[in-house]
C-alpha cells in the first residue's frame, strides 16, 4: 500500500525520465527504510548546522572585530553557492556514473534522474535525494573550511570565484575518487566520513591559498587576537554536535555502525581537547578555553576518516595524539615556517586530517567494520594505501589551488589593499559594521540618514534620562 | 573650580563611587580607558602564540568640584582606590574656568 502510493508519487515526479529507467524501477522495487531515511535526513540537517552557524561563529570569533562579518560571510556564501552548484552539476560530477575511475559523468546534471527512489549504488535504503542532500552539506562545509586560512584579507568577489572553481575542479573529482567509485575507492582507501576528501583537501588548499595571497598586513608586528572567544566556543560546540550527523550519519543507515561512529567521535573529541589543553598548560603555564575549543575540533577532524572503522579505545588514542600534534602545528610549525594561516585551517584540518587518515590505516578493526583491517590487525598494506590516498589528496589540493588562484587572480584582485585591511573587510567589502557605537550608531562618528526611513538608534526617550 | 581626573582599577570603581556619594559628591563622568604606567603589562597566549598586552583596561573618573573640597576628595579617592600593588592608578587635578548647567543656564559653582 505504502509502496504503491510511493511509486505513484515517484512516477508523477519523474515524468521526464526515460521509459527503461522506469521499467527498471518496476522490476527492482527499491525498498525505502523509514528509520534509515529519517536518520539520514536528520544527519544532513546536523551537518548543515556545522557550517551555519557553527563554523561561521567559530571563525567569526577568532577574527578581529573589524572582520567578523566578512569572516561569517565566507561560510554563509559557501552554503549559498555550493548548494546551487551541487544541484546543477556538482553532484553529477562527484557521484554520477563513473568515467575512467576519475570523475562522474554529466548524466545527473540538474539532478536529472536523482529522484525519490533509492539509488542502486549509494545508500540503497533511503531516497536518492536524501543521500544527495546529505552529500551536499559535505561539499558546503569543505569549501567553507578553507576560508579560515585566508580570512581578514581575501576580497569577497575573488573568494566567490574561487569557491565555485575549487569545488568543481578539486572537491568533486576527489569525492568521486573516494566515494563515487573512483580509483581510490577501488584501491581500498578507507575514509569513512571524509578525512581526505573534506579535511586534507580544505586544509592543504587553505595553506596554499594563504601563501599565494600573502600575509595579512601587519602580521607578526601587530597583535592579531581573537575578538570574541565565547563565539568561538559556541561555534566549536555546534561543530561537535553537528559532527554526530557528519560521522554517524555517514553509516547512511540507523544501525550499529552508526552508533559506533557516534561513540568514537565523541571520545576522540574529548581526548583531543584534553591533550591540547595539557600540552599548552605545560608549555605556557595556563589552560586556555581557546585551547579546549581548538583541541575539540582537532579531535573531530582526526576521527572523521576512522569513525566507521575503529573501536572506542583506539579513538581515545587518535584523539590524544591529534590534540598534541595540531597544537604543535599551530604554535610551533606555523611560527617556524612563517605562513599566515589566519584562523588555522591548515594546522587543524590539514594536519588533523592527515593524522586521521593515517590512523585509520593503523587502527581499523575488522570486528567494528569488516571492510577495514589496519596494521594493528595484521594488514600493513592498508597503511600503504592510506599513504597513497594522503599523497594524492595533498598533491591535487596543492597544485589545483595554486593554479585556480593564479587564474582567478588575472581577472579579479585576490587581496584586499593595505588600506582596506586597515579599515577592515566588514566596511570595505560589505559596507557594514558588526558592533555599532552606542552613541552615534557608527564608530566613524555622527551618522546621517541618507536614504530610506530608518529609525535612529536607541529606543529610550531621551527627555526622561 | 577644579577638575579631578583619576585613572583607577576597574574593580575599585564601585568603592570609590560609594565613598564619594557618602561625602556628598554626586556628579561624575566615567569612561572605560586603556593605559600603561611604568610596567610592561601582561602576557596572553592564543593557540600557543604569546602576545604581551601593554595597554591594560582602566576606568577614568572625572569630577569637577569646589576648590575647597579638592584635598578631601583626593584623599577619599586615594583611600578607596588603593590596594598597595602596582597599577593602582593616578590622580590629576587642574583648574577650570567655568561650568554651565544647560537646563537652567546657571553658571559657576551653582552649576556643579
Ligand atoms: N603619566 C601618565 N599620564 C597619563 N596617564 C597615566 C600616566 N601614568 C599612568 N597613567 C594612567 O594610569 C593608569 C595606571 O597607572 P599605574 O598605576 O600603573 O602607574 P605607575 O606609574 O605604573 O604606578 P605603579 O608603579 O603604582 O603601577 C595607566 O594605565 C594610565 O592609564
Ligand atoms: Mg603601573
Amino acid at each position: 500500500m505504502k509502496n504503491r502510493l510511493f511509486r505513484t508519487i515517484f512516477m508523477a515526479l519523474t515524468g521526464s525520465m526515460s521509459i527503461p529507467a522506469l521499467a527498471w524501477a518496476e522490476e527492482a522495487v527499491p525498498k525505502i527504510d523509514t528509520g534509515d531515511t529519517s536518520f539520514v535526513l536528520i544527519s544532513a540537517a546536523l551537518v548543515m548546522l556545522m557550517t551555519l552557524p557553527g563554523l561561521a561563529l567559530f571563525y567569526g570569533g577568532l577574527s578581529r572585530k573589524k572582520n567578523v562579518l566578512s569572516t561569517i560571510m565566507y561560510s554563509f556564501f559557501a552554503m549559498v553557492l555550493i548548494s546551487i552548484q551541487w544541484a546543477l552539476w556538482g553532484y553529477s560530477l562527484s557521484f554520477g556514473p563513473d568515467v575512467n575511475n576519475l570523475i562522474g559523468n554529466l548524466d545527473w546534471i540538474g539532478l536529472r534522474g536523482v529522484g525519490l527512489v533509492p539509488s542502486d549504488v549509494y545508500a540503497t535504503t533511503v531516497p536518492h535525494q536524501a543521500f544527495m542532500v546529505f552529500q551536499l552539506m559535505f561539499a558546503v562545509i569543505t569549501a567553507a573550511l578553507i576560508s579560515g586560512a585566508i580570512a581578514e584579507r581575501m576580497r569577497f568577489p575573488a573568494f566567490l570565484a574561487f569557491l565555485i572553481l575549487w569545488t568543481t575542479l578539486i572537491y568533486d573529482p576527489v569525492a568521486h575518487w573516494v566515494w563515487g567509485g573512483g580509483w581510490l575507492c577501488d584501491l581500498g582507501a578507507l575514509d569513512f566520513a571524509g578525512g581526505t576528501v573534506v579535511h586534507i583537501l580544505s586544509g592543504v588548499s587553505g595553506l596554499v591559498a594563504c601563501i599565494v595571497i600573502g600575509k595579512r598586513k601587519g602580521y607578526g608586528t601587530e597583535p592579531m587576537i581573537p575578538h570574541n572567544l565565547p563565539f568561538t566556543v559556541l561555534g566549536a560546540a555546534l561543530l561537535w554536535f553537528g559532527w554526530f550527523g557528519f560521522n554517524a550519519g555517514s553509516a547512511l543507515s540507523a544501525n550499529g555502525l552508526a552508533a559506533s561512529a557516534f561513540v568514537v567521535t565523541h571520545l576522540a573529541t574529548a581526548s583531543a581537547a584534553f591533550s591540547w589543553v595539557v600540552a599548552e598548560w605545560i608549555r605556557h603555564g595556563k589552560p586556555t578555553v581557546l585551547g579546549a575549543a581548538s583541541g575539540a575540533v582537532a579531535g573531530l577532524v582526526a576521527i572523521t576518516p576512522a569513525s566507521g572503522f575503529v573501536d572506542p579505545m583506539a579513538s581515545i588514542i587518535i584523539g590524544l595524539v591529534a590534540g598534541v600534534v595540531c597544537y604543535l602545528a599551530v604554535s610551533v610549525l606555523k611560527a617556524k615556517l612563517g605562513y599566515d594561516d589566519s584562523l588555522d585551517a591548515f594546522g587543524v584540518h590539514g594536519i588533523g586530517g592527515t593524522w586521521g587518515a593515517l590512523a585509520t590505516g593503523l587502527f581499523a578493526n575488522p570486528s567494528v567494520n569488516e571492510l577495514g583491517q589496519g596494521l594493528f590487525y595484521g594488514n600493513p598494506n592498508q597503511v600503504v594505501i592510506q599513504i597513497i590516498s594522503i599523497v594524492a589528496s595533498w598533491a591535487i589540493a596543492a597544485v589545483g589551488t595554486f593554479v585556480i588562484l593564479k587564474v582567478v587572480g588575472t581577472v579579479i584582485k585576490l587581496r584586499a589593499s593595505d588600506e582596506e585591511q586597515d579599515a577592515g573587510l566588514d566596511i570595505t567589502q560589505h559596507g557594514e559594521d558588526a558592533y555599532t557605537d552606542f552613541v552615534s550608531g557608527s564608530p566613524f562618528g555622527d551618522m546621517k540618514l541618507t536614504g530610506a526611513s530608518v529609525q535612529a538608534t536607541g529606543s529610550m526617550n531621551p527627555a526622561k534620562i | 573650580m577644579t577638575k579631578i581626573e583619576c585613572i583607577l582599577r576597574p574593580g575599585k570603581l564601585e568603592d570609590v563611587k560609594d565613598s564619594l556619594n557618602k561625602y556628598g559628591i554626586h556628579g561624575m563622568t566615567v569612561t572605560q580607558v586603556i593605559g600603561c604606567g611604568l610596567q610592561k603589562g601582561r602576557k596572553e597566549v592564543y593557540r600557543g602564540t604569546e602576545y604581551s598586552i601593554n595597554l591594560l583596561p582602566k576606568v577614568k573618573l572625572e569630577i569637577v568640584t569646589k576648590d575647597e573640597d579638592v584635598d578631601e576628595v583626593v584623599k577619599i579617592i586615594s583611600q578607596a582606590a588603593r590596594s598597595g600593588e602596582i597599577g593602582d592608578g593616578k590622580i590629576f587635578t587642574y583648574k577650570i574656568d567655568n561650568a554651565i548647567r544647560i537646563r537652567t543656564g546657571e553658571t559657576g559653582e551653582a552649576a556643579i
